[in-house]
């Protein structure tokens, strides 16, 4: 045996000795206080953080949505100006999609991946530190703005030439632009973070055809995200050039206003499957659960997700049908959107069989995904309908497509992710949450949702267009407005008892112990909440449903999770392949630091100097930046970056 | 048949070359970075193809002149045969060819810069005369900053390796900043030919 600290063979050994487990936990622990919570890079400190983070959101883009509802409840009704109106719809859209969507996915994905994948943090912690603080600033940035007044008023697409300097001379549209630039880099990091998690530190055994599917929904959203956000990222900046530098890029004449509609939607269409994507993910890891029998049609199920956000790159075009793009380009794209529909449908009815074939136990969490497969077939049918060029321009800027966009992201979204709550509390706090309340909360999110927002679709029919902050009467949509009003008055009602049961259950729900479903992923081999370093021993599985094997036809206990790779010799990992998930290296995971909270401090330095004009704090933001990365990134013996001395 | 963990496999500890997480990292960064790239020369060519120009507004006093940078072109991809040395130095344990050729490479990438802003300085137009000018500006100021943060990287790492911190075991830190410093060079090529080449194809004036 070489002394060498460049390679060992590590042990193997018995999970459940307790002085294996104090040693980890000293290890992993990380140090207590207010610094620590600020310096953590524990990946379910940050998951929960930007869980509770995205939620606040949500609560508060709901608030705006109701004031609005309000305002539309009547005709001619003066609730609102139109420029508070503007400010308040543009920021409903932009909390929504940007800061509450996405984010709760991703603070999910956060806390649950190394959990189901049998690692003990993700592979870039400090990134993932960053990614959290930049997302959190970002939404600061913005709202400080919308606050003073200084909101986006464009909607969140944000379109020329309303949205240039001519016609908009306020700082409204520079926040947005820069706040956006912004959170794209949390956005990015995020996805780095979560694609090389995802080929590298899948434990032992799981190999590419045994990857827990709530894992390729969001590894696919966030492959996605790196081609597609730096198109957006891109577009605002052009458009912070057009008004501060007084460049040409979407000034009509000179620039091309529809370079702006190009740009955008190539990322917000891609941006539609990423905030869905990995909310179908969550149903297709928990649907077996509630239906006792694994997913129908794995494979498809997964292959069907890629294919989505494949084709979902090439379908922009037809958010542009109304614009005046040659016939054959917009006949190109209705076929392509219409192809999409088909990989989406494999899901559907894979969820659909699960369900036929299994013996469904109608928990809160089971609720809320059947209510999702419904939803999301809704959403889909009246997705499939703007698909067709003839019927889109029929339908396009009316309530149909507000319809429409409101099925997708509260269908198959929050609904999912609200079962997904009820699925994973009880491993984040060790309590179950309350299911007779679940059941009220569901009921009334469900027919609210339904009783407001279904509709909408008729008001599109007839004619009502989006974006007005208020309508003639006598136009045969006042009853209709006021029903969507009182249906989104119930469902913010049943969004309230899920905060209630929340803090209920916190509070005092009961113990949950380590598997309350009954479940088979990894996740529930470990205690409630998990410890510090998730596992004691590295688990090597030998299935796609570990914990059911010796239960299904055909499978006997093959997975090992009470002993296996002890790896405490520091903060330590082990390194898979991306296909057949053997170990190849011994990674090391940093200890918890500050300098992801530095480094966004010093980034949004560099945006509040580049909002204001103040040159000099964007100067310093900037090198500000430079240092923290040099700091981050400076070789480090304890992480194995070091040459060892010669003669030790 | 039973899976069961191999128990005398040695495995490598800590960042070790290719295996290390910051090099898949920078692979998916290179990506990213990539897309924007082509998401900014999407931006020309549109604006290029889609507006009706008056002749020589597009480009902007017609196509730029190579004479600084074809040259230009050369140190830049000089620099990247420099750092490709010092990195195959180092996997033979060569301090010195690695801290040599990483100064070269931050030297050349250097004068890249000071001879792309010397370009900048003479051009005849501004960023806000046309769509054209907007775009050079922008684009080429894009790839300009993405060179100075390729010569940080470079010198940062000139100087760690100076303080041995490298030897022929480890020296992950070297690939991670040389493959981005190979993308800064390899993009400046498209770059290259959609502005300073394309033009003189005659297609679109």
């Amino acid at each position: 045996m070489s002394v060498s600290g460049y390679e060992r063979a590590p042990a193997i050994a018995d999970g459940s000795r307790p002085e294996l487990r104090r040693h980890l936990e000293l290890l992993w622990e990380g140090e207590g206080g207010f610094i620590g919570w600020l310096s953590t890079v524990d990946h379910k400190k940050i998951g929960i953080r930007y869980i509770v983070t995205a939620f606040a959101f949500l609560v508060i883009g709901g608030l705006e949505a109701l004031i609005f509802r309000i305002q539309l409840a009547w005709p001619n009704t003066h609730l609102l100006t139109p420029e508070q109106y503007d400010q308040l719809f543009s920021t409903h859209g932009m909390t929504m999609i940007f800061l509450y969507a996405f984010p709760v996915l991703t603070g999910f994905s956060v806390y649950v991946w190394p959990l189901v994948i049998g690692a003990r943090d993700l592979a870039l912690p400090r990134l993932n530190a960053l990614s959290y603080w930049l997302y959190l600033a970002a939404g600061i940035f913005m709202y400080a703005a919308f606050l003073v007044g200084f909101g986006p008023n464009d909607g969140w697409f944000n379109y020329v030439p309303y949205a240039s300097r001519d016609y908009n001379g306020g700082p409204n549209m520079d926040v947005y632009a820069l706040g956006m630039v912004l959170l794209g880099i949390s956005t990015t990091t995020g996805a780095v973070n979560f694609v090389v998690t995802f080929l590298r530190l899948r434990c032992p055994g799981m190999s590419i055809n045994r990857v827990p599917m709530v894992t390729w929904g969001t590894v696919t959203a966030n492959a996605a995200n790196i081609f597609a956000v730096p198109a957006v990222s891109l577009a605002f900046f052009e458009l912070w050039c057009d008004r501060n530098a007084g460049t040409h890029f979407f000034t009509p004449h000179e620039g091309q206003v529809l370079l702006w509609q190009h740009l955008f939607w190539m990322f917000a269409h891609p941006w539609v499957y990423v905030i869905v994507l990995p909310a179908m993910g969550m149903v297709s890891e928990a649907l077996p659960v509630f239906t006792r029998r694994p997913l129908v049609g794995y494979a498809a199920v997964a292959l069907g997700t890629i294919a989505t956000m494949v084709l979902g790159f090439g379908v922009w075009v037809h958010h542009m049908f109304a614009t005046g793009l040659p016939p054959i380009s917009m006949s190109f794209f209705s076929a392509a959107s219409i192809i999409i529909v088909i990989p989406s449908a494999v899901a559907v009815f894979a969820w659909v069989a699960t369900i036929w074939l299994g013996r469904p136990v109608f928990a809160t969490t089971f609720l809320f995904f059947a209510g999702f497969v419904f939803l999301f077939t809704l959403a889909g049918v009246s997705g499939y309908m703007t698909a067709s060029l003839p019927v889109d321009w029929q339908l396009t800027d009316t309530y149909f497509v507000v319809a429409h966009i409101h099925y997708v992201l509260i269908g198959i979204n929050v609904f999912p992710v609200i079962g997904a709550t009820y699925y994973w509390f009880p491993k984040m706090t060790g309590k179950l949450m309350d299911e007779r309340l679940g059941r009220w909360n569901f009921w009334t999110m469900f027919l609210g949702f339904n009783l407001g927002f279904f509709p909408m679709h008729i008001t599109g029919l007839l004619g009502m267009p989006r974006r007005i902050y208020t309508y003639a009467d006598g136009m045969g949509w006042d009853w209709l407005n006021l029903i969507t009003t009182l249906g989104s008055f119930v469902f913010a009602a049943g969004v309230l008892l899920f905060f209630i049961n929340v803090v209920i259950s916190y509070r005092r729900g009961r113990a949950a112990g380590d598997n309350p479903w009954d479940a088979p992923s990894l996740e529930w081999s470990t205690s409630s909440p998990p410890p510090p370093y998730n596992f004691a021993v590295i688990p090597t599985v030998a299935s796609r449903y570990p914990l059911w094997e010796g239960r299904m036809p055909g499978s006997s206990r093959q997975t090992i999770t009470q002993s296996g790779l002890v790896l405490d010799h520091g903060k330590e990992q082990i390194g898979t392949g991306p296909l057949d998930a053997q170990a190849d290296i011994i990674l090391k995971t940093p200890e918890d630091t500050l300098v992801p909270l530095i480094l966004c401090l010093a980034v949004t330095a560099f945006f509040v100097g580049l909002l204001l004009h103040w040159w000099w704090l964007g100067i310093a933001g900037l090198a500000a930046t430079g240092l923290s990365l040099v700091w981050w990134h400076w070789p480090r013996e304890e992480l194995g970056e070091t040459a060892e001395p010669e003669n030790a | 048949m039973p899976e069961r963990v191999q128990l005398q496999t040695r495995l490598p500890v800590g960042a070790a070359d290719t295996r290390s997480l910051g090099w898949w990292a920078m692979i998916f960064v290179v990506f990213t970075e990539a897309a924007l790239f082509a998401y900014l020369l999407f931006s020309y060519y549109y604006l290029a193809v889609v507006v009706p120009h008056t002749p020589g507004t597009f480009p902007l006093g017609g196509p730029l002149a190579v004479k600084l940078a074809g040259p230009n072109t050369a140190i830049l991809l000089i620099s990247s045969a420099f750092v490709a040395w010092a990195q195959t130095g180092i996997e033979r344990g060569n301090k010195w060819r690695l801290v040599g050729g990483l100064g070269a490479g931050a030297l050349l990438g250097t004068i890249f810069l000071v001879i792309q802003s010397f370009e900048w300085g003479n051009q005849k137009f501004d960023i806000p005369s046309s769509a054209y000018s907007s775009l050079y500006y922008v684009v080429t100021g894009f790839h300009m900053a993405h060179v100075l943060v390729g010569v940080l990287i470079l010198m940062a790492l000139t100087v760690w390796a100076a303080m041995g911190y490298f030897n022929r075991f480890r020296y992950a830190h070297i690939h991670i900043g040389a493959l981005y410093w190979h993308f800064v060079d390899a993009v400046w090529i498209a770059i290259f030919f959609t502005f300073y080449l394309t033009p003189r194809l005659g297609l679109m004036s």
